[in-house]
């Protein structure tokens, strides 16, 4: 797992497709960058980032961060989990022209549901753009919704 | 924001069909406005790099929270004069459903417009309104043109 876990945003084509990458992770969490890119624009006047850009690198990380979770070993890429909800706290707007950077943690796992905070910040922890906690089910069934 | 002053000084305030267009991000997930007399509803067309999870073709949890997002603020500059794009403050999901290969449709609802905040609550679903795929509520910070 831990060896696929870096490949795995590469599987996830709309992770792909605003460009996340893995930066770190370690046994509860995961550090994970967004570059950025014009098509990510929220405001044309200012350049900044959408917040659903940022929606969207707190939710892959705070997921990322339970498959880290030492105690999860058999939550597995096999296993499904979903996420129930996701709340964003947006702190300071983004800059223009930078990176985004998210710190996702899973700090309390049970055999169902795990628990996840995360920060966003450009280039300091202590400065964060936004912040979340999320819960996820863990081991849902793992088939298309008919 | 310059597009929504342009919009309202050739009458088209309420062209949020207009708006949706001058957002690189909005225009990156395809997302377009259908409106109806006064009643508005946001459309993302299913899409191949919206995916979070390909086994099961399912829309990325990011995707489905950016969209109740726009929802809510197309909403709220719908009801509203404001020139600027309100600010999130917060908004807080509760997925409810796996969000399948399909269409999905979007409403929001603005329960309290004060001053400086407003209140709004959006909801997304597929093939039945009465089975939505997501819902959300979240404070939007209004700025004064």
């Amino acid at each position: 797992m831990s060896e696929n876990i870096d490949d795995h945003l590469a599987h996830i084509p709309h992770a792909a497709a605003i460009g996340m990458t893995l930066v770190s992770r370690n046994a509860s969490g995961c550090v994970v960058r967004v570059a950025y890119a014009e098509h990510l624009v929220g405001d044309p006047d200012t350049g900044v980032i959408h917040g659903g850009v940022i929606t969207a690198l707190l939710d892959n990380a705070s997921g990322m961060a339970v498959r880290s979770d030492p105690d999860g070993a058999d939550i597995g890429e096999e296993r499904s989990m979903a996420t129930l909800d996701l709340r964003i706290d947006y702190m300071r707007p983004a800059q223009p022209r930078q990176d985004l950077y998210c710190d996702a943690h899973c700090y309390r796992m049970t055999s169902n549901v795990a628990f996840v905070r995360a920060i966003a910040y450009h280039d300091d922890r202590n400065d964060p753009i936004a912040s979340s906690v999320a819960t996820f089910m863990l081991g849902t069934k793992a088939a298309p919704r008919q | 924001m310059k597009i929504l002053a342009e919009l309202r000084q050739q009458g088209r305030g309420q062209d949020m069909q207009a708006l949706v267009e001058h957002l690189p991000y909005a225009r990156f997930l395809g997302i377009s406005v259908d409106r109806k007399g006064n009643e508005i509803t946001t459309i993302l067309p299913f899409s191949d790099h919206l995916v979070g999870n390909v086994r099961l073709r399912a829309l990325h949890g990011g995707v489905i929270g950016a969209f109740l997002e726009i929802t809510s603020i197309v909403q709220l500059l719908f009801d509203t004069s404001c020139e600027r794009l309100p600010k999130t403050i917060d908004i807080s999901i509760d997925y409810l459903r796996s969000g399948r290969p399909v269409e999905t449709y979007g409403r929001a609802i603005v329960t309290r417009h004060g001053r400086r905040v407003a209140n709004v609550r959006a909801e997304m679903w597929q093939e039945s309104r009465t089975a939505p795929v997501a819902a959300s509520h979240g404070h939007f910070l209004l700025t004064p043109a």
